[in-house]
């Protein structure tokens, strides 16, 4: 799933300033489950946003809304007539992109946006892929050295390694857990492959078509 | 002299480093090379060390070879993507620098301008595979190149790593993407070293053991908190701690540790961390008194 999370309220105040009516409108698929795009979630930022005008003698007239996926057309053209002036999207970054080109009128992230990652917990996300066209996980046991290594490199570990963590100090290293995951599955030999410089080519890839496969390049 | 003439003649290597400046004066770090004439092979020239921004390695090189060093490029692989990289080590073997040092570099994270973009493009072994093709005579898309460098490629290794083991395995790879040599992290455990060398026996490069000077119980306890890969242990800090003299204890240590390993490896490189003048103590007191480069 795409994972995200609230921009701070300021932030948001300061984007939907000056419009009057506004449209907030939720993601029930990817923001929801990611506590941050939901009905819940819609509703507690509009009463935050309603407390905040009251605070500051703004109006601002807030109407909430919660679509089925806001990165696809057929559950957004309910939105295209409407008394507002301005949207508020509680989706991911495909979300407000799709928003925007179809209401004609100002679209604002209330999210920001930070990787496809997997659940980990309660209310805790683990980034699992940086989307780069050219999966690797093959050879890497199903750990992912484009996202979970900070450098993002595809020989590790580097020297920055301490007791199995990251120069960062905020993650395990990738590259120890990799090798290690690769020695349990008795496959500790991939870990002597080089793997070669990637080809970016597949990270610029703009639109894709299903119908003209995927051997082009 | 030259490091290729040191490892051709199977000579015990020594090379130190220096850091270029913040700034476009160079006087002060030709001032610390010129304390080290006659008493290196080479000097090292580290690249926006610890993602701290400074004057290019490659122009510091050129400075040092004009000067008449030998110096070892160190090429980072967090600023530049392949084509910039490439360009560089083509750029200072076309002034005549003949070793490079291969390395992957830290994250911009720890530096200071902790909010740029790291590149990566390549890492070190990628690099390291880079450079052979260069040397071969084409560039990382195969094309042919008109004039070629002949580099003397170099890489790192951390024989203390935790986890050891796949810092080990990427030690196989740097090999096979072509490393002649390897400068190793700082090491103070001379059994643990050589337990390393018997691994590394099993290649034919050279090995330069990395030696930090301690110059106080503090800076030890230090490294060991923050640096990755250095272990310096206990009783080497309770020597520090009790010395009347820390500084003189530290030079005593190092070249003690040099003697024990020196026929175990082919050559020291000493980190001088800023103590660059310590250096001729160092060798003097481990009997490396050789005159080296002119
Ligand atoms: S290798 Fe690429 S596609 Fe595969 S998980 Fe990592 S970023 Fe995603
Ligand atoms: S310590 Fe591990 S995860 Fe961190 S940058 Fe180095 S290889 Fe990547």
């Amino acid at each position: 799933m795409i994972v995200v999370r609230q921009k701070p309220l300021d932030e948001i105040c300061a984007m939907i300033a000056g419009h009057r009516r506004v449209l907030l409108v939720g993601c029930n698929t990817c923001a929801a489950v990611s506590l941050a795009g939901g009905e819940t979630e819609v509703d507690t930022l509009l009463q935050l946003l309603r407390l905040t005008n009251k605070r500051h003698g703004t109006f601002c007239e807030l109407t909430p809304a919660v679509l089925q996926r806001q990165c696809e057309p057929e559950y957004i053209d309910c939105l295209q007539e409407g008394d507002y002036d301005a949207v508020l999207s509680l989706g991911c970054g495909a979300g407000v992109a799709l928003l925007a080109s179809t209401v004609g009128k100002p679209v604002y992230p209330a999210l920001d946006t930070l990787f496809i990652g997997s659940a980990k917990g309660l209310a805790r996300w683990q980034a699992e892929c940086s989307a780069c066209g050219q999966c690797v996980l093959g050879m890497t046991a199903g750990i992912c050295p484009i996202t979970r290594c900070a450098k993002g490199i595809l020989n590790g570990p580097c020297g920055g390694v301490s007791d199995g963590t990251c120069e960062l100090g905020d993650r395990p290293c990738a590259w120890v857990e990799i090798y290690e995951r690769l020695d349990s599955l008795g496959c500790a030999e991939n870990f002597d492959t080089i793997l070669a410089p990637k080809d970016n080519t597949t990270r610029q890839i703009c639109e894709w078509d299903m119908s003209e496969g995927c051997d082009e390049k | 002299m030259s490091l290729s003439d040191a490892f051709g003649a199977g000579r015990f290597a020594i090379t130190s480093e220096v850091g270029p400046p913040k700034g476009t004066n160079v006087a002060e770090m030709l001032a610390t090379a010129e304390m080290l004439r006659g008493r290196v092979d080479a000097l090292n020239v580290t690249d926006n060390q610890a993602a701290v921004m400074r004057l290019s390695t490659l122009a510091a090189c050129v400075h040092l070879k004009n000067a008449g060093f030998d110096p070892v490029l160190q090429v980072t692989c967090r600023d530049r993507n392949r084509l910039a990289l490439q360009s560089d080590l083509l750029g200072a073997a076309s002034f005549g620098i003949t070793n490079v040092l291969a390395l992957t570099g830290d994250h911009v994270s720890v530096g200071d301008h902790p909010s740029a973009r790291a590149v990566f493009d390549l890492e070190s072994v990628q690099l390291l595979e880079v450079i052979r093709l260069l040397n071969a005579g084409a560039d990382a898309a195969g094309k042919e190149l008109h004039g070629s460098p002949e580099f003397l490629v170099g890489a790192v290794v951390t024989p203390e790593a935790r986890p050891l083991r796949p810092q080990m395995a990427k030690f196989g790879k740097k090999v096979s993407a072509g490393a002649s040599f390897f400068q190793t992290q700082a090491v103070y455990d001379s059994e643990s070293f050589k337990r390393f060398m018997e691994y590394a026996h099993q290649f034919d490069v050279k090995v330069m053991v990395g030696v930090v000077v301690l110059r106080s119980a503090g800076m030890a306890r230090f490294m060991n908190k923050n640096i990755p890969g250095i272990l310096v242990p206990d009783p080497i800090i309770a020597a520090l701690e009790s010395s009347s003299d820390p500084q003189a204890t530290g030079i005593e240590l190092t070249a003690r540790f040099v003697d024990e390993v020196r026929d175990y490896c082919d050559g020291v490189h000493i980190m001088a961390v800023g103590a660059e003048h310590l250096v001729p103590a160092v060798l003097d007191a481990a009997g490396l008194t050789e005159g080296c480069i002119a």
